[in-house]
């Protein structure tokens, strides 16, 4: 019989592993502390969208003229990048067991969501702020 | 990337079938699951019909019945048979519990019975546990101090005494974390709800001066935070304690520990 490192490691160094990373906390209280701040938002985004629904994209800029509405909508951009980056990062720890293909894919989760809320943050001001729209 | 086929030896083929003796009174069907780590077979599923008038009220009585009449071949651990040291949890039904503490009058003819999920299985319904009672043995179940020891005693109000209430029941039968799905997900880092739930246990204690080096040690994505309250720990507990309840007062504490 063939003996391999996994037989003759013990169940306590199976156990212990590398030891703690000792972070943990922070992602836990950035889960919640987004889904709140997102209930808002999200709330505000409802409304945003019945508002302009008539009006179409001069309604959206005419929304977006108003710095509350375009504050709102960067937060709202860069909290659900946030929210939705770290409940997938969760998912991708659970379910993806090979090492190469987990750190690809975390990078791509942070990369993607990351890319996503600079697109739509230069968007927003590009309609919210006249100086950007000339070009 | 999560294993969606099953290993040769996960798949479990028809066995034989016991009938049951002449003369017998009741009948009722057993399924049980059979495996022999001698030789290359496949687990398979034995059938027993047990003149369940013969034997006691409990699963147990009719598992130590098919041993002792039937078929001495099949292997189970089993100690106090009264809900006390947790050697017989196993899969009954589709569900963790004590063989000892159920009755098969709960169980339709044909229930199944089976080892533990997810660990692998030494033979029967006997599966091994060294990796979970290690990763107990990690989160150094015992008080620590660093005041010398008391003349007598270390002193406990009435009051810190009921917070270990509902937490130093556990028996370590381990239905709850072979239970749960994320266990079954990365069981070789994920502590598991018992574990967890001992770490609360010694949190939870007045007593005990290590607090931070405990919540150092526990403050990891995949030791403790890979609960995602499924629930099914709580679910199943033969005791009735909440172990999922347990690992949310440990991620209280972290979050207390910084805001």
């Amino acid at each position: 019989m063939v003996s391999t490192s996994k037989q003759h490691r013990t169940d306590m160094a199976r156990a212990r592993g590398l030891g703690a990373a000792h972070h943990g906390v922070n992602h836990f209280i950035v889960e919640r502390a987004t889904s709140v701040a997102l209930v808002p938002l999200c709330l505000w985004a409802v409304w945003a969208a019945l508002k302009i629904a008539p009006s179409g994209y001069d309604g959206a800029v005419q929304l977006l003229a108003s710095p509350i509405n375009a504050v709102l909508a960067i937060l709202l951009v860069l909290v659900s990048a946030r929210h939705t980056s770290v409940g997938m990062r969760v998912v991708i720890e659970d379910y993806i067991d090979v090492k190469t293909t987990r750190v690809a894919l975390l990078l791509l989760n942070t990369g993607v969501a990351g890319l996503a809320a600079a697109i739509a943050v230069f968007s927003i001001l590009k309609v919210a702020l006249p100086g950007l729209a000339g070009h | 990337m999560v294993q969606l086929t099953l290993p040769k030896n996960s798949k479990v083929v028809k066995g034989k079938h016991h009938p049951a003796p002449e003369g017998a009174k009741t009948v009722k069907t057993f399924k049980i699951y059979r495996y022999d780590p001698e030789g290359d077979a496949q687990p398979r599923w034995d059938t027993y019909d047990v003149d369940v008038s013969a034997c006691g009220p409990m699963v147990l009585d009719v598992l130590l019945h098919i041993k002792n009449t039937m078929d001495p071949t099949l292997a189970l651990r089993r100690s106090c048979r009264e809900g006390v040291c947790g050697s017989c949890a196993m899969n009954i039904g589709g569900r963790n519990t004590l063989a000892c503490t159920h009755g098969h009058a709960d169980y339709s003819s044909g229930v199944s019975v089976s080892p533990l999920p997810s660990q692998p299985v030494l033979k029967d319904l006997v599966p091994d546990l060294n990796l979970f009672f290690a990763q107990y043995a990690s989160i150094e179940p015992w008080l620590q101090t660093t005041t010398p020891e008391p003349q007598k005693e270390w002193n406990q109000a009435p009051a810190d005494r009921q917070k270990l209430d509902g937490l130093y029941e556990c028996i370590l039968c381990a239905c709850c974390t072979t239970s749960c799905p994320s266990y079954w997900w990365n069981g070789d880092k994920y502590l598991g709800p018992a574990a967890l739930l001992q770490a609360y246990r010694w949190l939870a204690d007045s007593r005990d001066e290590a607090k931070g080096e405990r919540l150092d040690d526990l403050e990891d994505p995949f030791k403790l935070y890979r609960c995602h309250t499924i629930m099914n720990c709580a679910q199943v507990c033969p005791k009735g304690l909440n172990p999922a309840k347990a690992i949310a007062q440990i991620k209280a504490l972290l979050v207390e520990r910084v805001v």
